[in-house]
């Protein structure tokens, strides 16, 4: 019960601190439970991080699930989750409710509308940043192509395209494709 | 509490599909504000540029702020649960029953697929982010013909992004003092009108 409460607490810290999620994360919880604490081992952190990746949801709570399941089995996972969500919950709560109330006034509209500019910038650096690890080869290349003239044409189709169901059809895909092509080989 | 019900379920959805870290879960936001109608297009630019300056994950913070705007208190936790319970569970599962999760064929194949179809998706919510920004949107409802067109368009905001772009390429300054700067350009230039 005790070894809960620390792992609650340690994470809301880490929680507060964290600009940026994931990666941002990874020099603070290499100082936490690397070097000060010794609960996890260098090699672990980094596999956290590959699997994490790969499982679904942001990659900061998965790595924080894997770090409180190591220390404190499940309930550890559950406990160390939870603290690393609280405190930017209370805080985007909070934002939340006072963006809205003045959500009216033009200084308020123009300052989000300058802002906007902002966010633009931020996507276009994450597609790139994601660019070189996904679009590698020819068949990529045409799955991005596909996909995206798929939801860029969307108002246009009789249905409407769910990005779940693109998730799950191109994981599917990919299996099949690559199972094929090994085959051929 | 019906609401928050199904509030919990379509961010548990999120949490299932969105894989890839926190922007991948824009698609499914602009999704769920075009067929919820429980925010707008704008809100959730707005919530970007709002989850990316608190701590946290984006991923999550944006969960948050759409659950808030949408039922209060209650639906920031209901959405906020939501999509990190998934979450919880498959990392609990891979890690107690799973060895070697990321190094297995299958998943690595899901992924080869996955990847370039999360950019694809990522973009095209960026197309949505870029319209809400850039294009007037009173204007381009009555526009008509090209010169109708040219004048929807938001000019300050896109010079703006080209500057600001040039700037966090040349400048390792934060986010949150981009986003001030952002802000301090938007009220001064009055890019809302």
């Amino acid at each position: 019960m005790k070894n809960l409460l620390r792992l609650y607490l340690i994470f809301l810290k880490i929680g507060a601190v964290t600009f940026g999620g994931g990666l941002a994360m990874y020099p603070i919880l290499h100082r936490e439970f690397i070097e000060e604490r010794g609960w996890i081992t260098e090699d672990e952190l980094t596999d956290y991080y590959a699997v994490g990746q790969c499982t679904p949801g942001v990659v900061a709570i998965n790595v924080s699930t894997f770090i409180g399941n190591k220390r404190g089995g499940v309930p550890g996972g559950f406990v160390s989750t939870f603290g690393f969500a609280t405190a930017p919950f209370i805080v985007i709560a909070l934002l939340a409710a006072s963006l809205r109330a003045f959500s009216e006034y033009p200084v308020v509209r123009n300052a989000f509308a300058g802002v906007r500019v902002c966010v633009c910038v931020l996507v276009v650096n994450a597609v790139s940043r994601l660019w070189k690890n996904s679009v590698k080869d020819r068949v990529t290349f045409f799955i991005f192509a596909f996909v995206f003239a798929l939801c860029a044409s969307a108002a246009l189709l009789p249905f409407s395209v769910s990005p779940a169901a693109v998730v799950a059809a191109s994981a599917l895909f990919g299996i099949a494709w690559q199972r094929c092509r090994r085959r051929a080989k | 509490m019906i609401f928050l019900l199904k509030l919990f379920c379509e961010f548990f959805k999120v949490g299932l599909f969105a894989i890839g870290g926190g922007m991948a879960t824009l698609p499914f936001l602009y999704a769920l504000s075009a067929h919820s109608g429980w925010f707008t297009a704008t809100d959730v630019a707005n919530m970007i540029a709002v989850a990316e300056s608190t701590p946290g994950a984006i991923g999550v913070n944006m969960a948050t702020f759409a659950g808030f705007i949408t039922a209060g208190i209650p639906g920031a936790a209901a959405s906020t649960l939501g999509l990190i319970l998934p979450s919880i569970i498959v990392v609990l599962i891979v890690a107690n029953l799973l060895e070697n999760f990321h190094e297995n064929t299958l998943v690595k194949d899901a992924f080869y697929a996955l990847r370039p179809a999360a950019i694809a998706l990522l973009c095209a919510s960026g197309m949505s982010v870029f319209s809400v920004t850039m294009l007037s949107s009173e204007k381009i409802a009555s526009a008509t013909g090209f010169s109708a067109f040219t004048s929807a368009l938001n000019w300050k905001a896109m010079i703006f992004g080209v500057i600001l772009y040039a700037m966090q390429k040349r400048f390792k300054w934060s986010f949150v003092s981009f986003v001030a700067l952002s802000a301090a350009a938007g009220i001064i230039f009055r890019f809302s009108c």
